[in-house]
């Protein structure tokens, strides 16, 4: 029985551990949209909420939006379907979170005699099941559009269909190649080939091994997240897109859920073309310099420093695509549909036969 | 463990199949198909078929339903448009042919379960693919055949059309 209990203990802490990581970090990711635009723009940025006069440069603003979101009227139209309209953003949401689940973020850890994936669900097909997870985010989307009773929403709905198809496609194909490169869609094992080295020096990190694949997956993944450049289902400021019925909390559903999905994009790039948790010639003992120097390290400063190195990576990934989202102006709707079907697509195809022939060959 | 998520996981499919056929509002209908594949998704699971689970959600749930959505929320046929109920007489046809099917479905059961043979191969993506280029190298090579003239008919479709 005490076995049982500690598999859900384990279980329990290791979804936890995730859960906090994707939400703190999405809800951070509002105060660095922020502040990061401000830098960009050469303004000051948001800095003006304050609790017993701390200001921590705008840090507390996450917290304030929260309230604002919670303490706004919640309003639904007459004319709107009312089951669907209230589950819709919890449909976005929730995917968007539960997408997470196989993304490793150390590697085994071992207390006692037991040992510990770092990883909340060990799934052998768990690249898939990520996309899954992505695919069925668009049901919330394309719900709210149609449950609003607004023809403008409607539309919203449409465009967030049309492009999260053509993206979902991009992103499935342009993975094909770290999937025959590293042999496995299991992200454990991807993560663990990444430690090799290349020519005895290289870590045979994806990005290393599948430059364009990685370009291509970021591009695509950018227009999952359904932000600028790609934002045309929302367009909230001119064109209006599929939640402008939203108010409230809900509507900061559908914002968070965009946020989780970069920490998501994030996160897949970081496990796939980012080396995972590795750590360059940090090996299960220590560092293993290829100029020949040694450091042991004890087994839980290992698995700390795994720990850290992806949560930095992810920070990154985060950041650099924050500075995508700042850079960039708006696709049009025939412009991002082109760039997907005839851009991404063909290029995600050459880059498996490139692959291929690669590892056929050489 | 795994049958009390066997047996919610039955519950709802079943609800959701029946919600399906008892909705008169199409997207009703079509939401309730989609949890009724996600939770089949969830039985191929249980079943160790984590590959099948997986592409089951992704292209039916994640792709056709979406398109099915799609179609639906564009062309939604209002009463006016279709006439008198087209299905009238497959109505009729309807009541025999369930109650067949649930006599079959009783037969079988009441012989209880077939004998059980070998356990069931591991439904890992690495088998899956083995045994897709080996022992059913030819149906799976027909069926891409079929998928190709799919496409190819679409866009002639689409070409004529523009």
């Amino acid at each position: 029985m005490s076995a049982v209990a500690a598999e859900l203990g384990i279980a329990l802490a290791k979804v936890s551990f995730l859960m906090l990581f994707v939400l703190n970090l999405g809800g951070l990711l509002t105060w660095v949209e922020r502040k990061q635009s401000a830098v960009m723009q050469d303004r000051v940025g948001a800095n003006r909420a304050r609790i017993l006069g701390l200001r921590l440069w705008g840090l507390f603003h996450p917290l304030a939006d929260a309230v604002k979101m919670l303490t706004k009227e919640d309003f639904m139209p007459l004319r709107a379907d009312r089951v669907l309209f209230q589950v819709a953003p919890f449909v976005s949401l929730f995917f968007a979170l539960v997408a997470f689940a196989t993304i490793p973020f150390g590697d085994v850890l071992r207390v006692g005699d037991r040992e510990i994936p770092l990883q909340a669900v060990g799934l052998d097909v768990g690249l898939l099941y990520i996309f899954a997870m992505l695919s069925l985010g668009v049901y919330g989307v394309v719900l709210a559009g149609w449950a609003s009773a607004n023809n403008y929403a409607l539309l919203g709905g449409q465009r967030a269909a049309a492009l999260m198809i053509s993206a979902e496609i991009a992103i499935g194909a342009s993975i094909m190649g770290v999937t025959m490169v590293y042999g496995s869609l299991d992200l454990m094992e991807i993560a663990r080939r990444q430690g090799d080295l290349l020519w005895g020096w290289l870590p045979a990190w994806g990005l290393f091994l599948q430059p364009l694949g990685f370009v291509l997956f970021l591009t695509a993944g950018i227009a999952a997240t359904k932000r600028i450049p790609f934002d045309f289902p929302e367009g909230e400021s001119e064109i209006i897109g599929y939640f402008v019925e939203y108010s409230g909390m809900k509507f900061g559903m559908f914002m968070m859920a965009d946020f989780v999905e970069t920490v998501v994009i994030a996160g897949i790039s970081t496990a796939l073309f980012l080396g995972g948790w590795q750590v360059p010639y940090l090996a299960a003992d220590g560092f293993a310099f290829p100029w020949g120097a040694m450091v042991p390290l004890p087994h839980l400063a290992v698995v700390s420093l795994q720990v850290l190195a992806f949560s930095v990576k992810v920070a990154v990934m985060c950041w650099f695509l924050m500075l995508i989202r700042w850079t960039l102006p708006r696709f049009r709707y025939d412009q991002a549909m082109r760039l997907g079907w005839l851009g991404l697509l063909p290029l995600s195809v050459l880059n498996v036969v490139l692959t291929a022939g690669v590892i056929l060959w050489v | 463990m795994e049958q009390v998520t066997f047996f919610v996981t039955a519950l709802i499919a079943v609800a959701s199949a029946i919600g399906l056929v008892v909705r008169r509002n199409p997207l009703h209908g079509a939401l309730f198909l989609v949890v009724n594949l996600f939770c089949v998704a969830v039985l191929y699971l249980l079943l160790r078929a984590e590959f099948l689970a997986a592409a089951q959600v992704i292209i039916y749930a994640g792709a056709i339903m979406v398109l099915f959505l799609f179609a639906i929320m564009i062309l939604i046929p209002g009463r006016a448009e279709t006439g008198r109920d087209p299905f009238r007489r497959q109505r009729l046809a309807a009541l025999p042919l369930g109650a067949a099917f649930l006599l079959l479905v009783g037969v079988l059961m009441w012989g209880g379960p077939p004998p059980g043979g070998a356990p069931p191969p591991p439904g890992g993506a690495a088998a899956v693919g083995r045994l897709l280029f080996t022992d059913y190298l030819l149906p799976f090579e027909i069926t891409a055949v079929l998928l190709l003239a799919a496409l190819v008919g679409a866009l002639v479709l689409a070409r004529r059309r523009a």
